[in-house]
């Protein structure tokens, strides 16, 4: 039988009926990484009752969130939200003295038509605090997006203009001064020397501290500067944003911040994959090389040098074959990476498909499959959760890559899954962590090959036809 | 608004839910935002259900909001209808429905023209009610739905079933250790004779609902679900109903009279005394436990209660009563339903505590300084920050709260689990007070230093830093990983870049 194969990726719309998380989850991992915030997600007790059962354990160890519980006297506006807003922010104020209070607007405050752009920036000069307001709600967003609402929101936040004057930038190197305690002057100044000159390169996306610290040597290796992150460590160290400066972004769900960077802050985009496995790592490197015409070294050997140490996981999966149902909008960075490893994807579900944010990272899946003659998966955005467990029967994939709610249920018919919401809290960036992402898909192949002798595939009695 | 954390109960539309799909072939619809449904997730990770959870969401989205639900709900609800046969399919209404005002009667009754199945709309105001009060509602709503119906028909049975029979109300999904107590409770009424005509709603299908009124009465082991559906069958059917929660010896006794009083009264012989003795004293290990040494120790010990109303009345009158333990206070953040916790509990306890917010609780209990807490998962939380054992013996809970291995907490064998679960609670505290009287296991510090003593390498300052960031339950590994690593390769100074190498090097 020979099928024809598409010469280019198919993009299907489907109805919008699918589970993802809420994109007020994005608190969780936005206020570890930025130590100094407080998020204080406006909303009713749905938003309180996800956050506290999606979080888990965290919920326990005094988190620097909380909610603004409207109730019905907010919702027929007998009360007055600007001075609710005020004793709230002010007893946040009192108990936690934050640099920064990150205000996240959710359906309700959308349908009231609460003004929290208008009210943030009169109450900021009232208590001294600055308000950040980010509208992550779930009438507009899905999940991973909650993180670029408020990335863009921050961004306009960032100081425009880099300190000059000499007194004045000795004392704020003070710290870093203090950091280079014990080198001596002419290593600091050997340690610029090792870049190359290139105007300044900002990167945007929030990743766990030691990520950051990878993809950073990374570049240096190259020769290239980060000159900061978007988001720093914290909310005082945002990095200085001017005219002109490049920016790049580390995930592929970044579309706002992407476009807020361009527009408001004139900075210019470096549209390449994403540093997601050792062949996006590398496309990554290499285009930001490129734009600041720089000859990349190393990276065939560096390159190679991984897929070498992550034989013994990719041999699990090669040849076999995956389904993405999509949640989380990492859903074609992993696809492609997943097709180098020499896996089939049958369909990548995605919440939302920004062609033109993601444009080099959908190329490069083109080229991916090309050159491993896979054949070119079907893009399913806003995805129907129910047609595509049909078609998950149908198309009897090796793994599926899905949400919590379907994964026990598709786990009792005899289908391996893995829980998508783990790749968005590993460490999953740059050459070092793909071993970590082949840990996370091959461990149900793992574990199942374990059990495959005891034949306990299917553990749900047929069910009735009607 | 109020700034909150962290709360007891959930919103009104999670009780709905809980009683949709309890039942068999009923599908929910929530009229929500995209990623409400997040009930699913809780369905099949702590319950480990197998199935798929009958629950979907028409989506309000912007679309919505500008120009309203239109077709969009009825469709949902037809297509349902043709993709899984439902025999009931709930539209249950969110905050975020309740604002944007909908006619979602109306939709209801489009729908019903087009579906086979039955369509109905939870009525319930999300702003007024929580998780439990909207589960009663529900529950009642249903059962109320098809007894209508079934008359209308002409299809209710007349008259009660020949011999005793019951009606178990109010066990569900996502309930604590409902499903335990629901096999007990069946075997507790099969040792009295009595036989069950529906449990409700976990596992019924909703043509059984007709069938209710066969019963001779009903028991309602739970406060919080299905008192309302039980005072409507009373209502219109005379039936009367059971509600002393069968948990702790003497409420299990006081239960089992009051079944054979109601059973009596409507021409039945039934004599449980012989049952109950025989039972307490001899089958059951905890009346002989509350005589027994172990528990002589836990004279006067200080206690502390926290829950729903059903569980923590019954913790506080059996740590009281049966086991002479000083519970200082006893409190529930059913707040609705203040005034019966207070008249169960008050002469158990020195003090009632009624609240939701679990600030104030973390503070009562660190005043009063107890040696074992009984409360939910947030209690066991501040325990284990103020060094206090914690039983869990009430929702909020996490997964560990549904154990696979058979732990009612009704019943007679219930009583034997709340014993272990006392106990094991007090004896943890005081093996762990020993231990700090007698200076601990080992000291630790010789632990830490015996491991890192032999490390001869050096480890650069920004490294070291890095290594900091690491979480802690990993770090020693990372730091043992990277330290074989760099002796392997003759590195005598471990840098960042030497840790990452470490990392992508072949097993390490």
């Amino acid at each position: 039988m020979t099928l024809a194969q598409p010469e280019a990726l198919t993009f299907e719309c489907e109805t919008g009926n699918y589970h993802t998380f809420c994109p007020i989850s994005c608190v969780a991992w936005l206020y570890q990484k930025i130590e100094d915030s407080f998020f204080l997600v406006i909303g009713t007790k749905t938003c309180g009752y996800f956050l506290q059962n999606a979080m888990g354990v965290m919920i326990f160890a005094e988190p620097r969130y909380a909610m603004a519980e409207l109730e019905e006297g907010d919702i027929s506006a007998q009360l007055n939200d600007y001075d609710e807003l005020k004793r709230l922010c002010l007893q946040i104020k009192r108990d936690r003295n934050p640099s920064v209070i990150v205000w996240i607007g959710t359906c309700t405050t959308e349908i009231i038509k609460m003004d929290l752009e208008g009210l943030a920036p009169k109450l900021e000069g009232e208590i001294g605090i600055p308000i950040v307001v980010a509208r992550a709600n779930g009438l507009d967003y899905a999940f991973t997006q909650g993180e670029d609402t408020v990335l863009a929101a921050m961004a306009t936040r960032c100081p425009d203009k880099a300190p000059v004057a000499e007194t004045e930038k000795n004392e704020r190197n003070a710290i870093s001064k203090l950091l280079n305690f014990g080198k001596k002057k002419e290593e600091v100044v050997k340690e610029e020397s090792e870049y190359v000159d290139h105007p300044p390169l900002v990167l945007f996306g929030s990743l766990p501290d030691p990520v950051v610290t990878q993809l950073t040597l990374e570049l240096k290796k190259q020769g290239i500067k980060v000159s900061g992150w978007l988001p720093a460590k914290r909310f005082t160290e945002l990095p200085t944003l001017e005219e002109g400066y490049y920016v790049a972004g580390v995930n592929p769900f970044l579309s706002r911040t992407a476009t807020t960077l361009m527009r408001r802050r004139k900075c210019k985009l470096i549209g390449a994959p994403f540093p997601i496995g050792p062949d996006g790592t590398r496309a990554w490197i290499e285009k930001i090389c490129s734009v600041f015409g720089i000859t990349p070294k190393g990276l065939d050997e560096r390159e190679a040098q991984i897929w070498e140490g992550l034989e013994e996981y990719v041999k699990l999966i090669r040849g076999k074959s995956v389904f993405f149902m999509g949640d989380n909008l990492l859903e074609v960075s992993l696809a492609r990476f997943l097709v180098r490893c020499g896996m089939t994807v049958h369909e990548i579900g995605i919440p939302y498909m920004d062609k033109r944010y993601q444009a080099a990272e959908l190329a490069l899946l083109e080229k991916t499959c090309q050159e491993m003659g896979a054949p070119l998966p079907k893009i399913v955005e806003k995805p129907d959760n129910y047609n595509q467990v049909q078609r998950i029967y149908e198309l009897k994939p090796d793994l599926v890559i899905t949400g919590m709610a379907h994964a026990n249920p598709l786990e009792a018919r005899g289908i391996n899954t893995k829980w998508s919401v783990e790749f968005t809290f590993a460490q999953i960036h740059g050459f070092t962590n793909a071993r970590d992402i082949l840990e996370l898909v091959t461990r149900p192949l793992r574990r199942n090959n374990n059990l495959k002798d005891l034949g306990w595939d299917k553990l749900v009695k047929e069910e009735a036809k009607i | 608004m109020k700034l909150a954390y962290w709360m007891y109960a959930g919103p009104a539309h999670i009780g709905t839910l809980r009683v949709a799909s309890s039942f068999k072939n009923v599908h929910a619809i929530m009229h929500a935002p995209l990623g409400d449904d997040y009930f699913n997730v809780m369905r099949s990770m702590l319950e480990r259900e197998r199935n798929f959870t009958p629950v979907t969401t028409s989506v309000v989205d912007r679309n919505v909001l500008a120009r309203g639900s239109q077709e969009k709900v009825v469709d949902n609800i037809t297509r349902k209808d043709a993709e899984e046969r439902p025999d009931l399919i709930v539209l249950t209404p969110t905050c975020t429905s309740s604002i944007l005002q909908e006619d979602l009667h109306n939709f209801v009754e489009r729908a019903q023209l087009e579906a086979k199945g039955d369509v109905m709309l939870a009525d319930v105001n999300h702003y007024r009610f929580n998780e439990l009060q909207a589960a009663d509602r529900t529950l009642q709503q249903i059962v109320q739905y098809y007894i209508e119906k079934a008359r209308k028909k002409g299809e209710l049975p007349e008259g009660k079933t020949e011999k005793p029979s019951v009606n178990i109300i109010g066990s569900s999904t996502l309930g604590f250790h409902n499903q335990h107590d629901c096999t007990e409770l069946k075997r507790l009424m099969a040792d009295l004779g009595i036989e069950v005509n529906t449990v409700i709603p976990e596992g019924a299908s909703v043509h059984q609902l007709k069938n209710m009124p066969r019963a001779w009465f009903n028991l309602v082991p739970y406060r919080e679900l299905g008192l309302m559906a039980a005072r409507y069958l009373e209502e219109q059917f005379g039936t009367p109903y059971v509600d002393i929660t069968p948990m702790g010896v003497v409420e299990t006794a006081r239960c089992i009279r009051k079944i054979q009083q109601v059973i009596n009264g409507q021409g039945a012989d039934a004599d449980y005394e012989e049952y109950i003795n025989e039972q307490t004293l001899y089958v059951s290990q905890a009346a002989w436990f509350s005589r027994s040494i172990d528990c002589q120790n836990l004279t006067g010990k200080k206690a502390v209660v926290f829950g729903d109303n059903t569980h923590a009345a019954a913790m506080t009158k059996i740590l009281a009563r049966e086991m002479g333990i000083h519970v200082v206070w006893a409190g529930t953040y059913c707040k609705y339903d203040a005034d019966w916790f207070r008249e169960q509990v008050s002469e158990y306890c020195d003090e009632v505590l009624i609240t939701e917010d679990h600030g104030a609780i973390g503070d009562a209990i660190a005043r009063v300084e107890p040696s074992a807490i009984f409360g939910t998962q947030m209690e066991r939380h501040v325990g284990k920050r103020l060094d206090i054992p914690c039983g869990v013996i009430a929702a909020p809970i996490h997964i560990q709260n549904f154990p696979i291995g058979y732990k009612p907490f009704m019943g007679y064998e219930g009583t034997n689990q709340i014993a272990d679960l006392v106990y094991n609670s007090f004896t943890l505290g005081m093996e762990d007070h020993l231990l700090e009287i007698f200076g601990g296991h080992d000291t630790k510090e010789v632990i830490t230093k015996g491991i890192s003593a032999d490390s001869d390498l050096a480890w650069a300052k920004d490294a070291q830093a890095e290594l900091n960031k690491i979480p802690g339950f990993v770090r020693g590994k990372v730091k043992r990983n990277t330290e074989k690593f760099a002796r392997e390769r003759n590195v005598s100074i471990i840098t960042v870049e030497v840790m990452y190498a470490a990392k992508e090097s072949v097993g390490a």
